[in-house]
């Protein structure tokens, strides 16, 4: 079964990354040792700059393992994944995570902050590992001015920025959490069912920030969710079927390009 | 932000567990340091008790007795040697100096030695350090007395002060030689040995006080001080006595002569080889003590470890997050080690100080009862082997942790169970 997501032209604000090829999965599978199906199966599928994602499925599903896959934790059993031209199966493991520290900025369900660290420790926490983010985060201003400014940006009160995590509220630790996937720019930001915590408002308002700074930075968005409400904000939907991903993978193209806001 | 700031403020977060662990592992650093310690400085002080002395002579008995009694003044002879024969050894032309030593009696719970004035002229201890007197000086008349350090400090004496010397070793007024009290002339330099414990007197002095006594007891005449100096006061006996040799290549020969000496049966033995002898009875007792330190280190690193496993899992997250933004696996195991480092770290750096406390703490009273002297020196270098291996132990005590989080980290992937 091959699987084509095609979407509309990718909308307008990225930067030179703009109609580059993001993300390329050829014959993905992935089977976890002594399993007899395939918990990941995707036939096709590609991603160019400024298109955005969205991966419905519910828990089972293999979306765990298919983010693993993008970050590069797994590799998969057979067939290639690029990201941004780069085979990950020919990296190791070492040079895979670098390539995450540098590339892929990640937004978990909850828990997404190291309690010892302040608001703006957390955020700048991502440069720590990755010299390229500490690079471009640095470029306009030291890394710390530029975590407080995403922090503004995404609508979090100056007081909070120095305040240690346990703080802030749920909307304002998954708002914390873009910040730290978005600083220093990388290419992907994958969201994992960021919004499961927060309260129909909560969330709306989460989106729209979500979406509205990862354009700006002009980031690829990866969004994983079992809420079909927030698929339409999206250029594009793939649906992971709980039963079995081999055989009842369907990708759902979205032909209505909706804009973010 | 680096790795080993992360492994800090992580550590800081959860201090409450690790900072009973660093107590843990200060109290297993104190007492193998401290059990090095007492073992060093006792052998210290056991071996600078006497110095530049050839030989001790005294009746024949075991060489540590006679070490014992005529060295540590602990314990007693079993015989005397008689003064004819002293004078004899002690004229001979291999002999350069003697100085005779005759206990039996106390002040105080302090023993009285009997001596001539070579003890100021030829007694060394440590490195080769003479006697030096305080204050005052040598005693001349028959009822002078020099004090140890000790004797005069904790008894507070000055010069000038009379004291009265009990016969035997025992306190009982009944024994004391009360009619004859003596007259503190000097008081003698802290020397860390037993000098500091001694009451010294002149062999006249302790011949005088027992004129009117027979047996090791009264007879029914008494005698004032005054009375006694009428007598003749040279000893018929003296306890033991040091020799120092003109040429030391004569020590065996010397020894062998008066081992055989036909007139009485003596020992002569050698100091220093008597002093390691006695060490090695007694070192068995400090190698136990070694390895219990040794077992009490086992225990301070299990129980780390078993803080360290029980953190693992409410750090499974955090372990997740760092994965997320980047950090290797490796990296979560040099967490792991880096977290164990700080704990051991600052547990060796408590438990050192712990060691100085108790020291400064216990000097005093170490020096008092046992006189060895607990001197606050730099660590040396079996130390800092100990607090090596310490932390080395440690180190590799954390790869069990840290190999177990590498392995979950990359099953668990970026995945947070929660």
């Amino acid at each position: 079964m091959t699987v084509r997501v095609r979407g509309a032209e990718s909308r307008g604000e990225s930067r030179e990354v703009e109609g580059r090829e993001i993300i390329a999965l050829e014959g993905v599978r992935f089977r976890w040792p002594g399993n007899t199906s395939d918990t990941v199966s995707i036939d096709e599928l590609h991603l160019d700059a400024g298109e955005h994602l969205f991966v419905r499925g519910a828990s089972g599903s293999g979306k765990t393992t298919l983010l693993n896959l993008l970050c590069g934790v797994h590799t998969p059993s057979s067939g290639t994944l690029r990201l941004l031209g780069t085979d990950l199966a020919t990296l190791s493991p070492g040079r895979r995570d670098q390539f995450r520290a540098d590339h892929i900025g990640v937004v978990f369900q909850q828990f997404n902050l190291l309690p010892y660290l302040s608001t703006v420790e957390n955020v700048t926490l991502a440069c720590s590992f990755s010299g390229r983010k500490r690079r471009r985060a640095g470029e306009a201003d030291d890394v710390k001015a530029s975590a407080r400014e995403l922090l503004a940006a995404l609508n979090l009160d100056p007081e909070l920025h120095s305040a240690p995590v346990s703080k802030l509220s749920v909307g304002q630790q998954q708002r914390v959490a873009v910040a730290r996937a978005l600083i220093g720019g990388p290419e992907i930001l994958i969201a994992d069912e960021p919004t499961s915590a927060l309260d129909a408002n909560n969330r709306d308002r989460f989106m729209e920030l979500l979406f509205r700074e990862a354009e700006a930075k002009g980031c690829t968005l990866i969004f994983v969710s079992h809420d079909p409400q927030l698929a339409e904000r999206f250029d594009r939907t793939i649906e992971l079927d709980s039963a079995d991903v081999d055989v009842d993978l369907d990708v759902d193209v979205d032909t209505d390009p909706v804009s973010g806001r | 932000m680096t790795l080993l700031l992360i492994a800090l403020k992580s550590a800081r977060f959860r201090r409450t567990s690790l900072i009973l662990t660093v107590v843990t592992i200060a109290i297993s650093a104190t007492l193998l340091l401290g059990v090095d310690k007492i073992r060093k400085e006792s052998r210290e002080s056991l071996f600078s008790t006497v110095s530049q002395t050839d030989l001790i002579v005294g009746a024949r008995s075991s060489p540590t007795n006679l070490l014992l009694y005529s060295v540590f003044r602990v314990g007693n002879a079993t015989n005397n040697v008689s003064w004819e024969t002293y004078e004899e050894i002690a004229g001979q032309d291999e002999v350069a100096w003697t100085i005779p030593i005759s206990l039996g009696d106390s002040h105080r719970g302090f023993r009285v030695m009997g001596t001539s004035t070579d003890y100021f002229d030829f007694y060394r201890y440590g490195n080769k350090k003479p006697l030096a007197l305080e204050s005052g000086d040598r005693f001349e008349g028959v009822y002078d007395t020099v004090l140890g350090a000790d004797v005069a400090r904790e008894l507070g004496y000055e010069i000038g002060d009379e004291i009265i010397v009990s016969h035997g070793i025992t306190t009982a007024d009944f024994a004391a030689h009360d009619d004859k009290p003596f007259t503190v002339v000097g008081i003698f330099d802290r020397t860390g040995t037993p000098v500091d414990r001694t009451v010294h007197v002149s062999l006249a002095g302790i011949e005088a006080i027992h004129v009117d006594f027979q047996d090791g007891g009264r007879t029914g005449v008494r005698l004032d001080a005054e009375q006694a100096l009428q007598f003749d006061l040279t000893p018929t006996s003296i306890t033991a006595f040091m020799v120092g040799l003109e040429n030391r290549a004569q020590t065996f020969q010397v020894q062998r002569q008066i081992n055989d000496y036909q007139a009485e049966p003596m020992s002569a033995i050698l100091p220093g080889a008597t002093l390691s002898e006695f060490w090695r009875t007694i070192s068995p007792v400090e190698q136990l003590l070694f390895v219990i330190s040794g077992f009490a280190l086992v225990a301070g690193l299990l129980g780390m470890l078993t803080t360290i496993l029980s953190t693992l899992n409410e750090r499974r997250r955090e372990i997740a997050v760092l994965r997320a933004i980047g950090a290797h696996a490796r990296h979560v195991v040099m967490l792991i080690v880096l977290e164990t480092l700080l704990v051991v770290t600052a547990g060796c750096a408590l438990g050192v100080a712990m060691l100085y406390g108790l020291m400064a703490v216990a000097r005093p009273i170490v020096a008092r009862r046992f006189g060895v002297d607990l001197a606050a020196t730099w660590l040396d270098t079996t130390q800092l082997g100990i607090l090596g291996g310490v932390v080395g132990g440690a180190v590799l005590v954390a790869l069990i942790p840290g190999f177990i989080a590498y392995r979950r980290s990359i099953q668990d992937g970026l995945a947070l169970k929660v």
